[in-house]
């Protein structure tokens, strides 16, 4: 059995965290950590967990050793106490946007700080399987791309890396309100966010960054809050190469993933699901990708959709730790999502 | 399950469709990729046409 801790585990990402360890035959959660909860029970937050576990919160001064770390705290204090986490487990999950981004100016420019231990960031390797797999499967110290990042850099990394388009790349992202995490805020109040289309980011979006160091193109990205809970719908538009058609776009993608257990390519030309929705991927760990082209077919319209918890946090961090401990990449993360839903 | 004998490409998406041990020329099939439905012309050689469309023939 891996023996695995969640630190921040009262959140959401930590209460998916738990959802998918928990259920995973071969993970023995020993503890998950929260400041404001400890002794308490942790179904009394992730109320879906009961009856699953006898876990209660506990500090993180007394957090036992284990196998695999999840870190689901806030930037810019994860790269401050890095070091210490370290010390914590052989094989660190950090889910904070803190270690995904190489150069220390982008991430300043990004999140309005510098970096803290700049040392550390070449020594994590990214977390997604579909692009790292083999470094993936020696690596102990891993950074979670983040939600939205993630249905970026998979649905456009096989266009940018096949030289399918060229020029800048614009990103429409629409999100549920999870992404927006646990703590409650005016925002987030259901007179707010109820029945909005809250455009909280008109122009560089954080994920844009992750996206533009992924695919080596300029990334112009919107981003904005929708009714849902759960669920991340990008529309990315691209400039074909010369000469590109849809059957060398569709081939690009059916070379790319036709092994991936995770990514599924959705264009269909007929039926009522024809594009990646997320609506059909509550709870699973599947991103989906479609496109289109336009009618002169000079650019293309890039679809793609994943549950922000899961594939886009949680999710495709247990699928990391499957490969990093040689488990079926699969194992644990078998839900299908749910129809009607 | 039905034991899939052939596989012709699909001529709008490319993907391969597979067609069981007893195939017919004529039959509707559709693309598992592009979901389009598709008239096996022949069976050997395996080819496939797109279907026509649904028409009204008002009653002719």
């Amino acid at each position: 059995m891996i023996r695995a801790a969640v630190l921040g585990a009262a959140g959401y990402i930590g209460g998916e965290l738990l959802r998918l360890l928990i259920n995973h035959p071969q993970v023995d959660v020993v503890a998950a950590t929260s400041r404001t909860l400890q002794g308490r029970q942790i179904d009394g937050v992730h109320p879906n967990l009961r009856h699953r576990t006898k876990l209660t919160f506990s500090s993180e001064e007394r957090l036992p050793r284990c196998e695999v770390l999840f870190l689901a705290t806030p930037h810019r204090e994860t790269m401050r106490r890095m070091p210490e986490f370290l010390t914590k487990s052989g094989v660190v999950i950090d889910l904070s946007g803190d270690f995904r981004l190489h150069d220390t100016e982008v991430y300043e420019e990004y999140y309005g700080t510098p970096h803290e231990a700049p040392d550390l960031i070449p020594t994590f390797t990214q977390g997604l399987p579909e692009h790292h797999r083999a470094a993936l499967r020696t690596a102990d110290r891993i950074s979670v791309p983040g939600c939205m990042a993630t249905a970026g850099i998979l649905s456009l990394s096989p266009l940018a890396a096949a030289g399918l388009i060229t020029g800048d790349v614009t990103v429409d992202a629409r999100t549920g309100s999870s992404g927006s995490g646990a703590k409650a805020g005016a925002e987030n109040l259901h007179a707010e966010r109820s029945g909005a289309l809250r455009v909280f980011a008109p122009t560089k979006h954080r994920h844009e960054a992750e996206i533009a160091q992924a695919t080596g193109h300029t990334v112009r990205m919107s981003a904005t809050g929708v009714e849902a809970v759960r669920g991340v719908q990008l529309l990315s538009r691209a400039t074909l190469a010369d000469g590109v058609d849809e059957r060398a776009i569709r081939s690009a993608y059916r070379t790319r993933y036709a092994d991936e257990p995770f990514v599924r390519i959705v264009a269909a030309r007929r039926g009522l699901h024809r594009f990646p929705d997320a609506k059909i991927l509550s709870g699973s760990n599947f991103c989906d990708i479609g496109f289109a082209l336009d009618r002169g077919a000079s650019t293309v319209t890039v679809i793609a959709a994943l549950d922000n918890l899961v594939k886009g946090g949680a999710g495709n961090a247990v699928q990391c730790m499957n490969v990093r401990f040689g488990e079926p990449e699969e194992r644990g993360l078998e839900f299908t999502g749910l129809h009607p839903n | 399950m039905q034991e899939t004998l052939i596989a012709p490409e699909c001529p709008e998406c490319d993907a391969a469709v597979p067609l069981g041990t007893d195939a017919r020329v004529s039959e509707i099939v559709e693309c598992p990729e592009c979901r389009l439905e598709l008239e096996i012309e022949s069976v050997q050689p395996p080819r496939l046409l797109l279907a026509p469309e649904v028409e009204e023939d008002w009653g002719e």
